[in-house]
């Protein structure tokens, strides 16, 4: 069992950084949240692998698994989302403001030339009926 | 009164101004005119203590383990600096409650002196040097906020960065230095280290130490060559340099010689270094401001110089030195901040400080004339007055050092004379003037009673020194030398050398000015050199080298930098697990169970599939989500049921939240890498996921190497904590402090999102968002009714299983964090299955405040410990019942965890909702009623 979860750990590690290394902000979001997964898992079996003794008292129990990590664990997935959240949020202003999803910086940025709008989803002139 | 509080005082007092500024200036003045005048009432109250010759102290630990230590002592010398601080900032407040004008933000202004104040009195009355440092680097940062109080003005903005950046590299300077000092001495005790005397100056850290101290002394004090940034810092509003430059800021520098001259003085290292450096000042300073036609510049040179002077005296490491320096700290603060304030009101009377615009203000301002001839008399060494006789002082000082010096200094003397006079001849005497920018006239009495006092007391003590000051300066030289002094001063002292000395420079002084014109024009026929420029240059040649470095490290790539950081990672983890040691493997391997298997193949599939479909991004969400599952079925599997509940109910709401993003962002991801790229960023990927699997593999196959803490939580969690569920107690109770920085942290990020929507829904991308035409078609029906009919149902139900989870959690699976995420999925359910309008109009709740008010009940739990003589965070528990009911156990813990769910609900409402305000911004409709049919289908 070790074996497999050392596996699993190690995949979900490889395709977390290969997501985190695309270019578009989305595929990151994504790569982030993969790397959680791993880090998250690691942190767990840092604990070593016990099965059927969750760490709540009960009389007669003759041994609990390591509940450290998993409080560790516990803050840190909590955490992992507020990052999440504010990582799409970023992601969403800079396609809203820039016109695009890429996370490097442009070389025009540098310059401070202007920036194109929304690819091709914006259409100015036109407003939506209805509204607020 | 403590010495603790009175230098927490002023830092309450800077607390007033925002809260009394509404009131108006008057009010903020006044209120921190009360807390200062309460400090210096209680420093004053030790007055006979310390003329009894001794030190009051007290002693807070702080971090003791790396000696530092918020101790504090009263002894003369900080008697004499806090009583100049506090009297002269009483002055100050009462001169720039009317020196201010409308525009002026009263608030800020007094905020900023008073915790430049709060500093500096941290700075004399400290007894612990590592305390002292911190109060160091805050004068340089409030001087910093005070010196360009007026942002509009570019010359502000430019003191104030010179400033900060010359005193604040001597601060660096100094931390490296005033460390060995502590390492030579065994401790940071100023106390401990003053009674170092020998060891220090044996030890070969000693120049060292030394060297390194006086270049935070030197650019504190404005000593040459770091004399340049007090002049250009005058950009500052009157009171400021009023402060700064008479009494307080540069005087640091000063105090810290003298705190320290038992221990570094007294050798010839110190004679040379600080002896020469203040000699070089006194004149280089007196020179220039003889030719300065700026008021304020002329006085800052002045500064400059007199700064010097004491500097000297100091540097001659003699007792008598040391008498007739901190004579002259007194004589130079009363005189220069009267003359400062007096420059401000010909400044505000004239509408210029320039001189040569300047002259024949005797009968139009009259009141402004007698204080400036006062001061500026004294400044010149005229008898009676105080400034003759530290000038007396400090030439027979002078003489008794050597025929050089006496020359020099009596040089110095000389140009020091004819600056002073021609203060009071090129502005105020000849012919009266028609083309003044203002017609110039005596301010209110608020202008001109601080002015008024000091220059009193310049007559006073010049008249009566023994009575008026004699009894501090010998205090304070007591504390200096460490040897109880008798001092006495007085006017005539018969035909001495010194007074031949003086006599010369007031008439070589006056025959000086008589020739100011032609040396003018001589001065400006010679070459000068600029440290403005120089300063200027070398702040450039850094930044320029710091942009070539950084901008070779990164070319603004992200994925560049992050392969960088990946590898790095890699590298460093290979090295660590080459160099150290492991344990062989003897873990016995657990049996593969086969539903376990199961499991794995579907995590396998669902993550191989995110990579390769992750372009299409609904269908990545899709697998992502599955991969958590799994994670979270995996925790189950592990034994860790907590981590489980979290996990799915953070999926959940992750899920929600992306796919709202989606909404906005594109559907796809274009290919915009080559072959190279992704093989490339595949091998990087393969060997950090071989790398940390492997870890993680060779971890799970050893035994502990040292025994793990977690057995005194298990052992301790039911007596100590009162529950049953380990990780809710560690979470609480055991490690409750990093919980709190944790909600603390997850609420800040909640609050950016927000602050981010709020900048997303104004200026362009409002624009945008408002032309906004969704790339996808929408369903006619947007409030289905079977869910919206099914989450009105479930609600009630959710809310209680939110409330049964919290309740159950010290003793079973669930607590705060898990509860909150519960509750929060039952309420964005609301949000999505009748839309945003309509819950939002239903559930008005301010999240921020949530938020805030986890955090708060979270720490006012903590707080709690106090009243019961415990630790932060410490929880109590007990058993209760009620009538009908069995009994239950509360805790305090309890208390703790409500923090916690409704930091994690406001959290995480407060981050979907910014995403449903930016949906509404894009046009969204609002329903007006749970259930409504989109007859347009989406078409538009």
């Amino acid at each position: 069992m070790e074996l497999l979860i050392a596996i699993a750990i190690g995949s979900l590690t490889a395709a977390g950084v290969y997501l985190v290394l695309r270019k578009r902000s989305f595929a990151v979001v994504l790569g982030m949240t993969m790397l959680s997964y791993a880090i998250n898992l690691f942190l767990v079996v840092t604990g070593r692998l016990v099965i059927d003794r969750p760490p709540i008292l009960q009389g007669g129990a003759a041994s609990y698994t390591d509940p450290l990590p998993q409080a560790l664990v516990l803050t840190a997935i909590v955490i992992s989302f507020g990052m999440t959240a504010l990582v799409v949020m970023m992601a969403l202003g800079a396609f809203l403001e820039g016109g695009d999803d890429r996370i490097d910086m442009p070389r025009r940025d540098l310059t401070g030339a202007d920036r194109k709008p929304p690819g091709g989803t914006a259409r100015p002139g036109h407003r939506p009926e209805g509204g607020a | 009164m403590s010495p603790v509080l009175i230098a927490l005082l002023p830092f309450l007092g800077a607390l007033l101004p925002g809260l009394m500024v509404r009131a108006g200036r008057g009010a903020a003045a006044s209120a921190c005119a009360i807390a200062t005048g309460l400090a210096l009432l209680g420093l004053c109250l030790h007055i006979p203590a310390v003329m009894a010759g001794e030190v009051v102290a007290t002693r807070l630990p702080w971090m003791p383990q790396i000696g530092l230590n918020a101790d504090f002592r009263i002894d003369g010398l900080g008697l004499l600096f806090g009583i100049l601080i506090l009297g002269i900032g009483l002055l100050i407040i009462l001169y720039a409650r009317h020196y201010l004008s409308r525009e002026d933000a009263a608030g800020p202004f007094f905020t900023y002196l008073m915790l430049f104040q709060g500093a500096m009195t941290g700075i004399v009355l400290s007894d612990n040097i590592l305390m002292m440092l911190v109060f160091w680097e805050l004068t340089s940062l409030s001087s910093f906020l005070l010196i360009g109080f007026w942002k509009h003005l570019p010359e502000g903005r430019q003191g104030a960065r010179m400033a900060l950046t010359v005193t604040g590299l001597g601060g660096l300077a100094m931390i490296a230095g005033m460390l060995m000092l502590g390492q030579i001495a065994g401790s940071y005790r100023i106390g401990d280290i003053l009674a170092a005397r020998d060891a220090i100056q044996a030890s070969p850290l000693y120049l060292p130490a030394l060297v390194l101290i006086l270049i935070g002394a030197f650019t504190k004090s404005a000593q040459f060559p770091f004399h340049f940034w007090l002049p250009r810092a005058m950009a500052a509003p009157t009171p400021v340099s009023a402060y700064l430059h008479s009494a307080t800021m540069v005087k640091a520098g000063i105090f810290l010689m003298a705190r320290l001259w038992p221990v570094l003085a007294g050798t010839p290292e110190w004679f040379a270094i600080v002896a020469t450096a203040g000699l070089v000042t006194m004149i280089v300073g007196a020179v220039i401001a003889l030719f300065q036609d700026d008021l304020k510049g002329l006085l800052a040179y002045s500064t400059v110089s007199h700064l010097g002077l004491v500097t000297m005296l100091l540097g001659f490491g003699t007792q008598s030195a040391a008498v007739a320096a901190m004579f002259h700290i007194v004589a130079h603060a009363t005189f220069k901040a009267a003359l400062f304030m007096a420059a401000g009101i010909v400044d505000h009377a004239a509408h210029t400080r320039s001189i040569a615009r300047l002259g024949g203000l005797r009968a139009l301002m009259p009141l402004t004339f007698a204080i400036v001839a006062v001061a500026a008399l004294s400044m010149a060494g005229i008898p009676p007055l105080n400034g003759f006789i530290s000038k007396e002082l400090m030439l027979e000082q002078a003489t008794l050092t050597g025929a050089v010096f006496a020359g020099l200094a009596t040089l110095g003397a000389l140009v020091s004379v004819a600056y002073s006079l021609r203060l009071v001849v090129h502005v105020f005497m000849g012919p009266e003037r028609d083309d003044y920018p203002a017609a110039p006239h005596d301010p209110g009495m608020g202008l001109w009673l601080g002015p008024a006092i000091l220059a009193a007391l310049v007559v006073v003590i010049g008249l009566a020194p023994d009575t008026t000051a004699g009894w501090l300066v010998g205090a304070a030289t007591s504390a200096v030398t460490g040897q109880a002094q008798h001092v006495h001063f007085a006017l005539w002292h018969g035909v001495t050398p010194a007074l031949m000395l003086s006599v010369a420079a007031i008439a070589g002084g006056a025959l000086l000015l008589a020739a100011w014109v032609p040396a003018d024009g001589l001065r400006r026929a010679l070459p000068r050199a600029d440290a403005k420029a120089l300063f200027d240059a070398m702040t450039l040649t850094a930044e320029r080298w710091a942009r070539r470095f950084g901008d070779g490290l990164t070319n603004g790539s992200m994925s560049r930098a992050l392969a960088a950081f990946m590898l790095t990672a890699v590298i460093c983890g290979v090295a660590a697990w080459e160099t150290g040691r492991a344990g062989p493997p003897v873990r016995p391997m657990l049996p593969v169970q086969p539903v376990a298997a199961v499991g794995w193949v579907m995590a396998m599939v669902a993550i191989g599939c995110t990579v390769a479909f992750h372009r299409r991004r609904i269908l990545a969400l899709v697998l992502v989500s599955i991969v958590g599952l799994i994670v979270s079925c995996g925790f189950i599997y592990l034994s860790a049921p907590d981590l489980a509940l979290t996990q799915i109910s953070v999926e959940v709401v992750t899920v929600m939240l992306l796919l709202l993003a989606l909404n906005f962002l594109p559907k796809r991801t274009v290919l915009d890498t080559g072959n190279l790229k992704r093989g490339t960023d595949a091998f990087i990927a393969a060997i950090a996921g071989l790398g940390f699997g492997g870890l993680a593999y060779a971890i799970m196959r050893r035994d502990f190497a040292f025994p793990s803490i977690s057995g005194y939580m298990l052992e301790n969690s039911y007596k100590l904590g009162g529950g049953d569920n380990v990780v809710n107690v560690i979470l609480v109770d055991f490690r409750g402090y990093d919980t709190y920085g944790e909600i603390t942290v997850l609420g800040i990020g909640a609050l950016a999102i927000f602050a981010l929507t709020e900048t997303l829904l104004s200026g362009r991308s409002a624009q945008r968002l408002r032309h906004w035409v969704h790339d996808m078609r929408r369903a006619g029906d947007r409030h289905p009714l079977m869910l919206v009919v099914a989450t009105r149902v479930i609600l009630p139900i959710s809310l209680v299983v939110g409330l049964y989870i919290f309740l159950r959690g010290h003793n079973a699976p669930g607590g705060g964090f898990v509860a909150g995420l519960v509750v929060s999925i039952a309420l964005v359910m609301q949000y999505m299955a009748s839309g945003f309008a309509w819950a939002q109009a239903r559930q008005n709740i301010p999240y921020h405040a949530l938020i805030g008010l986890g955090v708060l009940a979270a720490g006012v739990t903590g707080a709690g410990a106090w009243f019961a003589g415990k630790p932060f965070l410490t929880s109590a528990y007990g058993y209760f019942s009620l009538y009908g009911i069995e009994p239950f156990e509360l805790a305090t813990a309890m208390g703790f965890d409500t923090g916690v769910f409704l930091c994690v609900v406001g959290a995480v409402m407060l981050a979907l909702n910014s995403l449903s305000r930016i949906a509404r911004a894009a046009g969204q409709r609002v329903n007006v009623r749970p259930m409504d049919i989109d007859l347009t289908g989406g078409r538009r």
